[in-house]
């Protein structure tokens, strides 16, 4: 290899390499910097190195192709994902800051914790081999397993950390057994050479190999069956933390999932997609049916994310160009409303300390109508209710899935759609109509401006929606 | 007899299933529950690295020799986190991990 292509495929990985070496970087500022201010000022570079890198991999990265033989690739859908992933994790840190304050959790490991999880998140979306795909989660979920576990003098948060812990290994483990099958049986680890294998003709090892790596990715979004985890460390967690567990690593886990299942293994389609399949129905199914009797905010927000997680899967099994679109997008507008909806429970502060059940937010519409306002802009939207921007999301899913003529999975899919509604509505009424008389303190900045902001969004974004919904139009009558 | 690539295969087979059935039938102590994710994680190993003699093909090993890397520090997060939890909770049976439910 020489020089000019080591820079060569070295400028494609500008945004790790800062992620990378910043983190460390911040990690020793805040070792060698006394006094209060050392935290502060690591947490606001942190969240300038999270953004920057995400712009960086926009701006900064001029080529697209592959680097490390074939071991990287930084292509269209890396870009989208790693803006995406950058930009949503320094909100989400944005939102941490007045919590761990107010908390006295205020240490410099949080920021760095996050950005190395980020710079995982960004090897997952680039991987382009079975183990730079395995060290990328790695590290995004070594990281993640601590931050759950952040607040460790808390019994709950420690009991989280250690069932994400324990759940997170076993799927991790179930994802390198199939790593290690598909590579014995496709005698490459490469997705390239795994591509050339699959095409000439898939064998039983293959098939057997595939499944235990949807399986392991799986427990990474979070789709039920294997689902068990998400509840339980959503509700144990510090809030924050669970503001960016519920966006980051599911848009790059998901993304890693549909490279995994339309790259190397497009030409096992047939095999892979009544998996997916079930999988989306069970996540979709589980998530609206298990959200209807919690009265834990940051629980329903784990069924949320469940059924959610099903519909995007629901894009993945379309496995065409615009189930591919419309899985982005829907992402997108999910990470949009699940952030915002964090902010509203960031919100949620008392005299005496954080509140998190639904039934504290009865009748905060009247006394607090921005952010009555806001929760209901957002829980329409991530319902998907006519016509909030999550609506679309939902609605070009289903056409993808029509597109290739899935009609029992959208029909189920809509239909799921409407018993999840009934949830959201719930929060909705409790926030209009109920009587309560919990008084809120004035909320942070940050916490204020990502709420309204992320609500005025859902409703702002419909002009980008109507160009979107012209172009599905137009590539849908294009495959006609 | 000669011992081929099934032979290794059956054994990581094995270990990959007794790791996962400690994981879910041990009702007694979360260290066990560390060492059954050791157990699958060589078992992974046992795999690659088979492939990999029978391929001729190094990428097996180097895989194998990451995955050892990572297992170290799977390790290493796993105990932190576990006596983290055991500070607050003074007790690390598997059945007292129930303080969330639903």
């Amino acid at each position: 290899m020489t020089a000019d292509m080591l820079s060569q495929d070295l400028s494609l990985l500008i945004p790790e390499l800062l992620l990378a070496g910043g983190a460390m970087a911040l990690l020793m500022l805040g070792v060698f910097m006394k006094g209060e201010g050392a935290n502060k000022l690591v947490q606001w570079l942190a969240v300038v190195l999270l953004a920057g890198a995400g712009l960086a991999s926009l701006f900064l990265v001029t080529g697209e192709g592959q680097a490390f033989d074939g071991g990287f690739i930084f292509d269209g859908l890396a870009r989208f994902s790693k803006v995406a992933i950058g930009v949503v994790a320094a909100i989400a840190l944005l939102l941490a800051m007045p919590y761990l304050k107010a908390e006295k959790l205020g240490k410099i490991e949080y920021s760095v914790l996050m950005t190395l999880a980020v710079t995982g998140m960004f090897m997952m979306v680039s991987a382009n081999d079975l183990i730079s795909m395995y060290m990328g989660i790695e590290l995004q979920s070594l990281s993640l397993y601590v931050l759950a576990a952040f607040n460790r003098d808390s019994l709950r948060a420690s009991e989280a950390g250690l069932k994400y812990f324990v759940l997170g290994a076993l799927s991790s483990g179930l994802l390198l057994y199939g790593s290690s099958l598909v590579y014995g049986f496709a005698g490459a680890t490469g997705f390239n050479e795994i591509a050339i294998a699959v095409q000439s003709g898939p064998s039983v090892g293959l098939t057997f190999g595939l499944v235990f790596v949807i399986c392991g990715l799986a427990f990474k979004v979070s789709a039920a069956p294997f689902h068990m985890w998400t509840p339980d460390v959503y509700e144990g967690a510090p809030t924050p933390v669970t503001a960016f567990f519920a966006t980051a690593p599911k848009m790059a886990a998901i993304v890693l999932l549909a490279r995994v299942l339309i790259e190397p293994f497009g030409g096992m389609v047939e095999q892979w997609r009544d998996v997916i399949w079930i999988v989306a129905v069970l996540s979709m199914g589980i998530g609206a049916f298990g959200a209807l009797t919690q009265t834990n905010i940051k629980r329903l927000m784990a069924y949320s994310s469940i059924s959610n997680m099903g519909y995007a899967l629901v894009a993945i099994a379309s496995a065409s160009q615009t189930g591919l679109w419309a899985l982005l997008v829907y992402m997108i507008l999910y990470m949009i409303g699940v952030i915002g909806s964090f902010g509203a429970i960031l919100s949620m502060r008392t005299r005496e300390g954080m509140v998190e059940q639904i039934s504290d937010l009865a009748g905060i519409a009247q006394r607090n109508p921005g952010l009555g306002w806001s929760i209901t802009a957002l829980m329409f939207s991530i319902g998907g209710l006519p016509f909030m921007v999550g609506f679309f999301g939902k609605f070009f899913v289903v056409f993808a899935a029509v597109q290739e003529g899935m009609l029992i999975l959208a029909v189920l899919a809509v239909l799921f759609s409407v018993v999840g509604a009934a949830y959201y509505l719930r929060v909705v009424k409790t926030v209009w109509f109920d009587e309560g008389e919990v008084e809120f303190v004035p909320a942070a900045v940050s916490v204020y401006w990502v709420t309204r902001l992320a609500g005025l969004a859902t409703v702002l974004l419909l002009p980008v929606i109507g160009w979107l919904v012209f172009r599905a139009y137009s590539v849908g009558l294009a495959t006609l | 007899m000669e011992i081929g690539l099934g032979h290794y295969l059956a054994v990581a087979a094995v270990l990959f299933t007794i790791g996962v059935f400690g994981i879910f039938v041990n009702r007694k102590n979360v260290i066990i529950l560390l060492m059954s994710v050791e157990l699958i994680l060589l078992s992974v190993n046992v795999n690659l690295v088979a492939f990999s003699a029978f391929l001729g093909d190094l990428a097996g090993q180097v895989f194998a020799l990451f995955v050892l890397t990572v297992a170290a520090a799977e390790a290493a997060v796993g105990l932190a986190i576990l006596v983290v939890y055991f500070r607050n909770r003074g007790d690390i049976s598997v059945e007292g991990v129930n303080l969330m439910k639903g």
